[in-house]
Formats: structure tokens, sequence, C-alpha cells
């Protein structure tokens, strides 16, 4: 699945976007955003306070449990500010 | 019907020519531009950076979109949103709407900003004297859109936080 980073959660993650497997076990956005926090310092960082963590998979917002599967593009990212 | 995601400036008063032109069921036109303010949070800024997400952007200006067409009649509308390096004084976003009678362009591009503020992935970062700043998002914003929704049943469900 390709992983996307915006604003503040690509400056901690410390990577715009990167390719990975889908993650044994894992099959729901909820499921991912644990996953994602187990990574290392730069994702938990990123993933400490969800309340301020939105996701989209494949350009839609998302809920914690909607599935997840290979060949996903899932984005994080702030809550929008734009207009 | 149109979105354009840009960083290059816009010209309201040709936007607004080229929409309504050779169609003179339109009575009514309503164009609202936001501009970079020089304080933001009660601090001075001397640049805006917007960041978004290409093809997200798109899709959830299209749908916007499309649900102010389906909820009022609209002949023509228009969305411009920038992106990249803005300063203070400089346009970010152009909202158009045209219809016969003046109610539904009004109310038309009202919704539209307020769904957009809430929907379109697009993050702002203020420059300040004290470094760069990512802006966080405001709680009066969801409720601009939620006031959208309360007579609506048809409308999408509001976003959800997602929890681990």
């Amino acid at each position: 699945m390709e992983l996307l980073y915006f604003a503040w959660l690509r400056e901690k993650v410390g990577i715009a976007s990167e390719s990975v497997p889908l993650p044994d076990g894992i099959a729901d956005v909820g499921g991912l955003l644990t996953w994602m926090a187990d990574r290392g310092p730069g994702y938990a960082e990123a993933m400490k306070d969800l309340s301020v963590v939105r996701v989209a998979v494949n350009q839609e917002f998302a809920h914690s449990t909607d599935p997840v599967k290979d060949g996903d593009e899932v984005a994080f990212f702030p809550p929008v500010t734009g207009g | 019907m149109a979105i354009r995601v840009q960083s290059e400036d816009f010209d309201v008063a040709a936007e607004t020519k080229a929409l309504v032109a050779g169609n003179t069921n339109i009575g009514a036109v309503v164009t609202f531009t936001g501009l970079v303010r020089e304080i933001a949070g009660g601090e001075a800024i001397s640049a805006m950076t917007l960041e978004h997400y290409p093809d997200m952007t798109e899709a959830m200006l299209a749908k916007i979109e499309a649900q102010a067409n389906d909820r009022w009649a609209l002949d023509a509308s228009l969305i411009i949103h920038r992106y990249g390096r803005l300063e203070p004084g400089e346009q970010i976003v152009l909202v158009i709407t045209a219809s016969p009678h003046r109610q539904a362009a009004f109310e038309a591009a009202e919704f539209l900003m307020d769904w957009l503020k809430t929907k379109a992935p697009f993050w702002k970062q203020e420059a300040t004297v004290d470094g760069e700043k990512w802006v966080a998002a405001k709680a009066s914003d969801d409720d601009a859109t939620d006031r959208w929704t309360e007579n609506f049943p048809e409308s999408p469900a509001k976003i959800v936080v997602a929890k681990g």
C-alpha cells in the first residue's frame, strides 16, 4: 500500500510518502493507526494525539472501522485548514 | 460548474464575466474572495504557505460543488483555490455562484465556503517572527458546516475523528 503524510504529520514522520506491504493482521484504519505508532519515534510522535489525525483511504475521508487492503492509498494528515 | 486548484493568482472580474457569458437566465451572481490577512491569531505573519493533497483536493471540491448544485438551482458555479506561498493581501480562494434570483446564489456561495473550509484537504502554515507554524483547525468552522446539515439528512456524515 502507498502511505502519504501531509503538513505537520509529514514533518514528524520525516517523509512525504512510502510504499509498504499491508502489515500482518491489519484490516482497518484503526489497526493501521495502532501499527503506525509502533514504527519508530517519528511515527509515535505523529500519532500521539489521534484527535488531531485524519485519515483518507483512496482519497475519501475514512473512519477507524473502515477497511484497508493492499494496494490502497492511505493518507494521514491534520484537520484541514483551507479556504 | 468548474473547479481549479492552482498556484497562480486569479482575476475575479474576468472569471465572473467568463462564467456568466451567454447565459441570460442568470439574474444574480455572488462572488466571494478570501484574502491572506497580515494578522493571524493575534500574531503578525509575513507569509502563508498552503500545502494540499492534489488528487483528493480535486475530488473533494468536485463533490462539494455537486452538493451545492443538488441543493440550489444554480446556472453556474466556480471554485478556485490556490496553493503555495502567499503574502498578506494576496487572494487565496474564489467562489462564484450564479442563479436566476439572488437567494440561491447567496446561500450556495456561503455553503461552498463553509464546506470547503472543513472538507477540502488544504493546510496552512504561517511564517511569523517566531518561525513557521501550522494553523490549527477551528471548531467554529465545523459548526458553520454543521448548520447546513441540520435540515438536510441526505448530506454526507460529518467527518468522524479516526480513533486507534
